[in-house]
């Protein structure tokens, strides 16, 4: 039995931005969440979700030791903020992006902190 | 052997808040210690901002606010003994170190001594050419014939000297953000060049420090789920380092935020890349083996910073012309909005193409997909149900009249455009493009002068 939670259920982003580079650090709220989000918040569904963006390169970097992850992403930022048309050429909003991810619990695991139940499967 | 240092942030960026400092020198000043108020105003353009203003009038191009920053607390920090590190001196270091020793003068404070650092600059050490062959990541200077900016990041040495001279104020340009609180810790243990994980410490406790309020509520509230107390009152941060570099955050009593596992952690990898290798002028700071424990309400310890030796090369930022960006806005309301909103779209895309045709112009459709969108499309709004569209145009040249031309066919809808348009705003402003260089040690030329000795 597994029930689905939004990956912003279980853990908080931050995203900073250096030249066409972003990097989008993610905390597990809960640290005994590590083993699950590291199964399942890979390097292929983070560049999945940025496709649009076409990164020429998705990096995980794992923290066990903070319950956290930093993902790189390469040449997201349509060349940074000093190059970028759009509003927000740091990128900072797409943390939020990056939250949005499905992820699946086992039903036994404890109720994520202030998280909501989606749906049961 | 001295026990606890302690550090505040005063600010974490060149349009921070002004009275945020005045809580946390208060705390400093109830503090039993070594204490140093920190001010990180300067990111990458804001440097060439300041030196256009330094072009223009020779007596600035220092951070503009550097007056709202210091006036309001440098009689308690000079009664109280808390010295201030800050990178305010953005272009013209040796100017805001004048300015700031006549705000003391006009508020009847004993002379401080001010120590200003230059020697970042290296506009005049190497061409424009020299420099293009030193960029990495990009080849944005290829062939640039005018440098508007080029400052090396340099390190903390320079003001542990200024510290070591007896500076009650010491004035940067471009230093690496965490050596502003590196150098107080180097000044006051006295650890040295070889004490790599000490110096991996002091580098961490800048990073944790140069973002302000980032580390103790700030940039972190999601209602509902990660909610900040008393946030409009956000405390910003006071770090306590002991002699083997433990860290501890924290922030003044009576202030809203809160300092926790998940606030400190967030700042911890905030722009960071490889977290083995986040390289500083001092060291490479290595943070895979580093632990953060709560200790007590809003108190956290921060331990287990690595060292590697420092890179031998040191990174300079690089601003050329970018030319001028122009925006305008229209705004669609009420019933098909998004309809109307992409009418109004697509004339102004082709009638762009006859008069600009080369023109790159970015289209958001603000209420409806604004951050998601892709430059060079309409942005697709069949999908969007809004009753209120605030439409966006943007475009960049070093031809300013094709800017004009994008900003002038927006106008012109009002009155050629589809119905109920409404709200035109339009303006354009200069741009700053900066590349990053990799530039070999021989050329950072730090000077520490101390104001009044002959400057």
């Amino acid at each position: 039995m597994t029930r689905t939670v939004t990956l912003r259920d279980i853990a908080n982003a931050r995203a900073g931005d250096k030249g066409n580079r972003l990097n989008i650090a993610l905390v597990c709220r809960d640290p005994s969440h590590f083993a699950i989000v590291a199964a399942q918040v890979t390097e292929a569904r983070v560049a999945e979700i940025f496709a649009s963006r076409e990164p020429s390169r998705v990096v995980r970097y794992a923290l066990p030791r903070l319950a956290a992850f930093n993902f790189v992403l390469d040449d997201v930022l349509e060349g940074g903020v000093n190059a970028s048309l759009g509003l927000d050429g740091h990128g900072k909003s797409l943390s939020f992006l990056l939250l949005d991810l499905p992820i699946q619990l086992e039903a036994d695991e404890p109720r994520p902190t202030h998280g909501s139940q989606h749906q049961t499967a | 052997m001295a026990g606890t240092v302690f550090i505040g942030g005063g600010a974490g960026f060149a349009g921070d808040r002004t009275d945020a400092a005045g809580p946390v020198v208060d705390a400093l000043a109830a503090c039993d210690g070594p204490r140093f108020l920190m001010f990180e105003t300067l990111a990458e353009r804001t440097l060439a901002l300041a030196q256009l203003e330094r072009r223009r009038d020779p007596a600035r191009g220092y951070n503009p606010a550097l007056e709202r920053f210091i006036a309001p607390i440098l009689a308690r920090c000079l009664a109280a003994n808390i010295r201030i590190v800050g990178n305010f001196g953005a272009a013209n270091p040796q100017a805001a170190a004048r300015r700031i020793a006549a705000v003391a003068r006009q508020l009847g404070l004993r002379p401080p001594r001010i120590a200003y650092i230059e020697g970042d600059d290296l506009s005049g050490l190497l061409t424009p050419a020299e420099l293009a062959a030193r960029e990495t990541g990009g080849n944005l200077l290829a062939g640039t014939p005018d440098i508007i900016a080029a400052n090396l990041y340099l390190g903390a040495e320079p003001i542990v000297q200024a510290l070591d001279q007896g500076a009650d104020i010491v004035v940067t340009g471009r230093v690496a953000d965490s050596a502003l609180a590196l150098a107080p810790l180097m000044h006051v243990f006295g650890w040295h060049a070889g004490d790599r994980d000490r110096l991996a410490a002091g580098t961490l406790c800048g990073h944790l420090l140069e973002c302000g309020a980032q580390i103790t509520g700030g940039y972190f509230a999601d209602p509902g789920r990660k909610d900040v107390p008393d946030i409009a009152n956000v405390g910003y941060p006071i770090a306590e380092i002991d002699a083997d570099g433990t860290i501890v955050i924290g922030k003044p009593a009576g202030t809203g935020g809160r300092v926790d596992r998940q606030t400190v952690v967030e700042q911890i990898l905030y722009e960071i890349h490889d977290p083995a290798a986040y390289l500083a002028p001092d060291v490479v700071l290595d943070l895979t083996e580093v632990t953060v424990a709560e200790i007590g309400q809003d108190r956290v310890r921060v331990a287990g910073a690595r060292g590697k030796p420092a890179p031998e090369t040191l990174k300079a930022t690089v601003c050329v012309d970018g030319g001028v960006l122009g925006e305008a806005e229209i705004s669609y309301a009420g019933a098909n909005a998004a309809a109307r909103a992409r009418l109004a779209a697509d004339i102004v895309l082709e009638r762009m193409r006859r008069r600009a045709p080369d023109l790159a112009i970015r289209v958001d459709a603000i209420g409806a997909i604004s951050i998601l969108g892709t430059s060079g499309t309409v942005p697709d709004t069949s999908a969007s149900d809004s009753r209120d569209i605030r439409l966006r145009f943007a475009a960049q040249s070093a031809v300013p009249g094709a800017v004009d031309d994008l900003l002038d066919e927006v106008e012109a809808l009002y009155c050629a455009g589809p119905a109920g348009g409404a709200g035109v705003r339009r303006h354009t402003m200069p741009r700053l493009a900066s590349a990053s260089c990799l530039i070999e040690r021989r050329f950072a030329r730090p000077r520490v002068v101390m104001l009044g000795d002959g400057a």
